[in-house]
């Protein structure tokens, strides 16, 4: 089983989000970038389904410039065999996904895995996009993954519940918990990573199909209004009246 | 040229975002001079249909084909294109939701389409210029995105837009067929199994939320978040750690890594305010915090606060809501 698994570089979880004095960009500056959580689900299920299956490769794919390498690198040493980089800035969700869809027909994989959105842009789109690129199904999104020769066995995520859907190789799945328990690298991975594959591609497809004009921040709460324990009672009225929300 | 309101139903009745979806996208209509029709997907009556006239849909198509009850996504994307193409939709209006998000990113490659999910506001539509505003890096920012696309693909985050309720209009019910094959359910659920829901107010859908956080001291005190969420008639929810060490199901995981939530109201209980759970709950229209540290940050960004002790505020609230009623 060959699985492909898609990571986004992103701002760590605890970062103050700041923009270039224009708001056109995400300010970069002194930030430190890590494996989106969500793909970290992704990646660990495929290793350990390989693991179990005890034959196939993980291979990591990432739409970046050269500075998401040392989270590539990550990935390898938490345990993917190889890894291609897409030599571009991830413009918007059909860009991503168009480079995805190349490099996963090209390349014949059986599973194509992600998490379920960024934790930057939040689109929750690609994996929907890859799948209907490829003319394959999507499950989105997935709390649970076993496979049985070319047959997977999903939990999806519905309001209110869950779906267990059937599907057959080849297929896109976006993860979230209680996928898998997502792995760190351990010091062996750590040193083989360095010399496992990592492939540098250029992009192909179309011109992306959206564009930010502009990023601001919301806007700020006009500080807190505390009411004495005591009386807690009061705040059920405040809320009635003058924040009229119940 | 149309405005296509993909509309969810369940249980016969159509769910609150769809009501929201259909009065945002009744709007966008109103601004490019056109109608709204709706498309409705899942289990639906006529007569729950024909009451979107309230949110100013025209007319409303659905297939009856009952294998449509449960949530699949190639036979949802193919009978929501064609819906599309017969109407000549220009722009679709989506909840931003699991199904909503599946079958709209599949339908931006099979129409050719912009998506832009998780709108907070009606579009800017100025001349060909089609501005949506987006909520991104996890509610901490916004973003003003230019469609370019012909097509229009907007998937509308929940409690955006208030669902308006014009008394005594209605829509016109019309029976549609996509012309479904069996491989088109290749895809569909063996099972679907439904979560129990405390208090009957599903998180997702709710305008209410009360949340506990490690402060709960265990799940044997769940019942102090459970009786005030039921007296309000609100959701319950939970932090990670709390999910993480089983206390609650991962169901009711809110934060940046699990359920994001947009309600009117977001009691949280003992949540001292991580910025990764902010980042889940910091759309809410009110954020009241309950915590006994004065130095939570989760006060930095509330609007009511109580210092004090969960264990003696809850029954308390609970004790004042029930007295309103």
């Amino acid at each position: 089983m060959k699985f492909l698994v898609c990571i986004s570089n992103v701002p760590d979880t605890t970062t103050k989000i700041t923009f270039t004095p224009d708001n056109k960009e995400f300010n970069k500056a002194g930030v430190q970038f890590v494996i989106n959580p969500w793909d970290e689900y992704a990646l660990t299920r495929a290793i350990e389904l390989k693991e179990a299956a005890g034959s196939g490769t993980v291979t990591v794919l990432n739409v970046g410039e050269a500075d998401t390498e040392p989270n590539i690198r990550k990935a390898l040493a938490i345990g993917a065999d190889d890894a291609i980089r897409v030599n571009a800035h991830p413009r918007d969700a059909f860009f991503v996904a168009q480079q995805i869809a190349h490099i996963a027909k090209e390349g014949g994989y059986d599973v194509i895995l992600m998490g379920k959105e960024s934790i930057d842009y939040n689109g929750f789109q690609v994996h929907g996009m890859v799948g209907e690129l490829l003319g394959i199904p999507t499950v989105a999104p997935a709390m649970k993954l076993d496979m049985n020769g070319n047959t997977a066995t999903l939990e999806r995520e519905i309001e209110g519940g869950k779906e267990i859907v059937e599907v057959q190789t080849p297929f896109v799945a976006s993860c979230q918990q209680p996928m898998c328990e997502p792995r760190i690298p351990n010091m062996r991975g750590i040193m083989t990573a360095r010399t496992k594959p990592l492939k540098v591609v250029e992009p192909v497809g179309d011109a992306p199909r959206t564009a930010v004009a502009e990023y601001a921040l919301p806007p700020k709460k006009e500080g807190v209004k505390l009411i004495p324990a005591e009386s807690a009672g009061e705040l059920i009225r405040l809320l009635r009246q003058e924040a009229k929300v119940i | 040229m149309s405005v296509l309101v993909v509309v969810e139903c369940d249980g016969g009745e159509v769910k609150k975002s769809s009501l929201e979806v259909a009065t945002y996208g009744s709007q966008v209509a109103q601004m490019l001079g056109t109608t709204a029709t709706a498309v409705a997907v899942g289990e639906a009556t006529e007569a729950s249909l024909a009451q979107l006239g309230e949110q100013g849909i025209s007319k409303v198509l659905y297939d009856a084909e009952p294998r449509l009850k449960d949530f699949v996504n190639g036979a949802y994307t193919k009978l929501i294109a064609a819906a599309a193409q017969q109407e000549d939709a220009k722009v679709l209006v989506l909840a931003n939701s699991n199904i909503g998000a599946a079958v709209g990113s599949r339908l931006s490659v099979r129409l050719g389409a912009s998506l832009a999910t998780n709108v907070v506001e009606l579009p800017q539509i100025s001349g060909d210029q089609f501005v949506v505003k987006r909520g991104a890096f996890s509610g901490k920012a916004l973003a003003n995105v230019v469609l370019t696309g012909e097509r229009k693909i907007l998937a509308v985050k929940k409690n955006s837009i208030e669902a308006q309720h014009e008394a005594g209009k209605t829509a016109q019910v019309q029976s549609f067929s996509a012309q479904l094959t069996d491989a088109d359910f290749a895809d569909a659920p063996k099972q679907v199994v439904m979560q129990e829901q405390a208090g009957g107010v599903l998180l997702p859908e709710a305008d209410k939320v009360v949340s506990g956080g490690r402060g709960m001291k265990g799940p044997e005190n769940w019942h102090l978040i459970e009786e005030l969420a039921k007296a309000l008639g609100a959701a319950t929810a939970c932090s990670k750690p709390v999910s993480d060490v089983d206390w609650r199901p991962h169901h009711e995981h809110v934060g940046q890594t699990g359920i994001t939530v947009s309600p009117n109201l977001y009691i949280a209980c003992g949540i001292s305010g991580a910025i990764q759970h902010l980042a889940g709950v910091n759309s809410s229209k009110v954020i009241v915090v309950i915590n006994k540290d004065p130095e939570a940050p989760f006060f930095k960004a509330a609007d009511y606060g109580i210092v004090g002790d969960v264990f003696d505020v809850l029954p308390k609230l609970t004790q004042a809501v029930k007295e309103l009623s």
